[in-house]
């Protein structure tokens, strides 16, 4: 009988701690397809973040490397420049990417640094318990802006595919979301993508995936995928910001 | 035998680089020397100095707190280092430029007309080459021609056709001493 | 004998890292030891390494610690408050057991201080700076031609232990220059790391390179096999140095810049036919307790000169328990102390002591 599903090789075969409908178990089956696909498991070394993904070395089965808040993209040029033919690839949340680690992210972005970004945005604070993210949207409640979030305090939401798009050395930047099947095969492709352009020696990539936080934003999972779609994609539009043949053209 | 002295005077003046000379000669001679510069916002202004040791022993300190030699190249450089000299200490001062006499009574005061004399050569520049000549013939710490090996062995390229306008002002300054 | 040169002190610790078999190097410029990145950015590329000048302090340590995991000879170098920045990524290299090399060219502090050379980075280095029950090996070089030495020791310890190393020197040290002779070392060979994290080729078991144990008995096992790792290098590592120590009645202990101005000084107070020696620890941690504890037995009262307040006499008296009076001569603003000024305070300790035992 000819198997039509399975476990990536790439992921470990063992249950994970996520709470139930949050998006980060679709996002690790991706880049472990990526991986598979790509045929670099053997070759690749993660960098987990702190935040909700600390434990991700125990899901991905790869060598790995964890590293303080914000800091997985300075932890992952240490690793890739000691060992240019491996893949390495960091895994961060949005506190961690985009508040404590965002001098971190800009300048190995702005290096080119031939590694893989996944960021995963899911507009709060997950692992400490729903606090304000950078991305927050406005008026979004969490434990640290229960009146809402109040732009004209805290600011906007960041859009960290915009913002590294101004910069001149990345090949390949791309936002996807995982709220419905279509957007999780466009989520697998960019996601391979980034991968394929570090295989090819092309520098920098990053993949933002749009995620959802049940838990902390106090909705069913299938209500979580609905407020993704109809409150998180119009202030992070989807959509591949930079790639390295389009702006050679 | 260990000679301490300390190098000072306006950055630019060429204090840094004799000093260096110095220690560079004594080591070619087998001796234990060490330099260290005042560093750090100093370098921008005001007096710049540094302090060498020579000696026939390793090297204690190399931070000098009673020297025996001291360089001041200008004025604001004698009237901080001329205190610390030790009694009976050589000082050469840079007559072209500090027209003060130095007070104490207690040391060798030699005085050299530095500015002068490289602008005789057709090099103001060379007015610390001039002062080390005095310092070479006066306390023999180290050969003059170690002296000329290190400026050879350093001064390469562009800079080689001015070994001989350099030599030339450590012989005046030897002679002007002499 | 090989051929002397003159060399700086800060350049000593990029030639002596780069003598050392370390290819890799993350900085950020801070005075006074900037003449460090400068000379590893000219020189790495000559020798096929890697030289970057990382956005921060804070992202030079994780680029240590990814190179460091990685499996490579990586180290960076800072000036106290740049030291600072790094104790987060001090800690959880210390934890995760990744082998690298941290030099700290001190300066005057606390805050942002100043530019001149100081010792007050002491606590911070022997005692943590970061969180946690952890350790660094901590080497205190005294001249130009011991950093060259000390880095080859450093980067040979901090494989052998799988632990971060320290050159803790001062302003004066990294500015000063000396004559030193250059070795290619004989033994030079990096060691297999098998429990690098380098990707899980022809079925190598996986690695993770990491200091989270978020269940209490995962998380005391971690801790109780890296005490029993620091028993082992307080047993096999202290280094120092003596001298005169012997029929001295008071024995200076210093280290770095502040055992050169006492060495100075000593040899004035003996000339004066005072009993007094030199006892210069070159490991600050592990601590030479031991030793400080025998000569404590052996009736000898001490005096550290440091500088700073005065942070390395607490070890000092942990070592000789009460056995023995340890008193201090410190600069700590920044200032180094004169030979004059620790001749005197040799002097004056000795007044009204005439009576020889």
């Amino acid at each position: 009988m000819k198997q039509v599903f399975g476990y990536p090789e790439s992921l470990q075969n063992r249950p994970n701690h996520y709470c139930p409908g949050c998006t980060h178990g679709i996002i690790h089956r991706l880049v472990a397809e990526a991986i598979d696909e790509l045929q670099v498991r053997e070759k690749t070394i993660a960098v987990a973040p702190v935040g909700c993904a600390v434990l991700a070395y125990n899901y991905f089965n790869c060598d790995a490397q964890q590293a303080a808040h914000g800091r997985a993209p300075a932890v992952a040029t240490g690793i890739k420049r000691a060992l240019p033919d491996r893949i390495v690839f960091t895994y961060q949340g949005d506190g961690d990417l985009a508040s404590i680690g965002m001098a971190e992210i800009v300048h190995a972005a702005n290096r080119g640094e031939n590694i893989t970004v996944i960021f995963v945005n899911n507009a709060i604070y997950g692992m400490t318990g729903g606090q304000m993210a950078p991305t927050t949207l406005p008026g979004q409640k969490t434990t640290t802006s229960p009146y809402g979030r109040d732009t004209a305090t805290t600011g906007y939401p960041i859009q960290v595919c915009e913002m590294l798009n101004t910069l001149k050395a990345p090949a390949f930047i791309a936002r996807v979301s995982v709220h419905d099947p279509k957007n999780v095969m466009k989520a697998k492709e960019a996601i391979k993508k980034a991968f394929e352009y570090q295989v090819n020696g092309k520098g920098f990539s990053l993949v933002e995936v749009l995620s959802t936080c049940p838990t902390n934003w106090g909705m069913t999972p299938v209500e979580a995928l609905k407020w993704l779609e109809n409150n998180m994609v119009p202030v992070f539009p989807l959509g591949t910001f930079r790639s390295l043949e389009e702006v050679s053209k | 035998m260990t000679l301490e002295g300390i190098f000072a005077g306006f950055g630019g003046q060429g204090v840094m680089l004799i000093g260096q000379l110095l220690a560079y000669a004594g080591m070619y001679e087998g001796k234990q020397v060490s330099w260290f510069p005042s560093y750090g916002p100093e370098m921008r202004g005001g007096t710049a100095n540094c302090s060498v040791v020579v000696s026939d022993e390793p090297v204690g300190s190399p931070v000098i707190s009673e020297p025996d030699l001291l360089v001041a190249m200008n004025r604001p450089s004698l009237e901080k280092f001329e205190p610390m000299l030790k009694s009976g200490g050589m000082l050469f001062y840079n007559s072209s430029l500090i027209h003060v006499t130095p007070k104490r009574t207690d040391i060798q005061v030699i005085p050299i007309p530095a500015n002068d004399i490289a602008t005789e050569l057709g090099n103001a520049k060379v007015a610390n080459m001039v002062v080390m000549g005095a310092i070479l013939k006066k306390t023999g710490v180290v050969k003059l021609e170690t002296v000329v090996s290190v400026l050879k062995k350093t001064m390469t390229g562009n800079k080689e056709k001015l070994i001989a306008l350099n030599q030339q002002a450590l012989e005046k300054g030897m002679e002007l001493v002499g | 004998m090989a051929e002397r040169i003159m060399m700086k002190g800060n350049e000593a610790f990029a030639e002596g890292a780069i003598k050392a078999g370390c290819r890799f190097f993350f900085g950020y410029p801070i005075t006074p030891q900037n003449e460090i990145p400068e000379y590893m950015s000219r020189r790495m590329p000559e020798v096929g390494g890697t030289f970057i000048q990382a956005e921060s302090e804070v992202s030079a340590i994780n680029m240590v610690y990814g190179a460091g995991g990685a499996g490579a000879r990586a180290m960076t170098s800072s000036s106290s408050p740049g030291i600072s920045l790094k104790q987060e990524g001090i800690s959880y290299i210390a934890t995760a057991e990744v082998p690298c090399v941290i030099v700290n060219v001190a300066r005057g502090g606390p805050g942002l201080g100043g530019l001149t050379p100081s010792q007050a980075d002491y606590f911070q280095a022997v005692k943590g700076g970061g969180h946690g029950d952890y350790h660094m090996i901590v080497f205190a070089p005294g001249s130009v031609q011991e950093i060259i030495d000390l880095m080859y020791e450093a980067f040979v310890t901090a494989d052998k232990y799988r632990n971060p190393v320290m050159v803790l020197a001062d302003g004066l040290l990294g500015q000063m220059m000396e004559p030193v002779v250059l070795r290619d070392w004989e033994d030079l060979q990096i060691p297999e790391k098998p429990w690098a994290s380098t990707g899980m080729v022809a079925g190598k078991p996986q690695s993770v390179i990491n200091s989270l144990g978020l269940a209490p008995e995962e998380l005391e096992n971690m801790n109780i096999r890296l005490q029993n790792k620091y028993r082992t290098i307080e047993e096999n590592e202290v280094r120092y140095e003596e001298d005169g120590v012997e029929d001295a009645e008071l024995i200076i202990v210093a280290y770095g810049t502040s055992a050169r101005v006492s060495k100075s000084a000593i040899n004035k107070a003996r000339a004066e036919g005072k009993k007094v020696g030199l006892f210069r620890p070159i490991t600050l941690w592990p601590f030479p307790s031991k030793r400080l504890a025998e000569l404590a037995e052996a009736g000898k009262r001490f005096m550290t000169v440091e500088m700073s307040a005065g942070q390395m006499i607490e070890d000092v008296k942990l070592a000789v328990n009460g056995k023995s009076e340890v008193e201090f001569y410190g600069r700590y603003n920044g200032a180094i102390p004169s030979v004059t000024e620790v001749y005197q305070a040799i002097m004056k300790s000795f007044e009204g002591r005439e009576v020889h035992k």
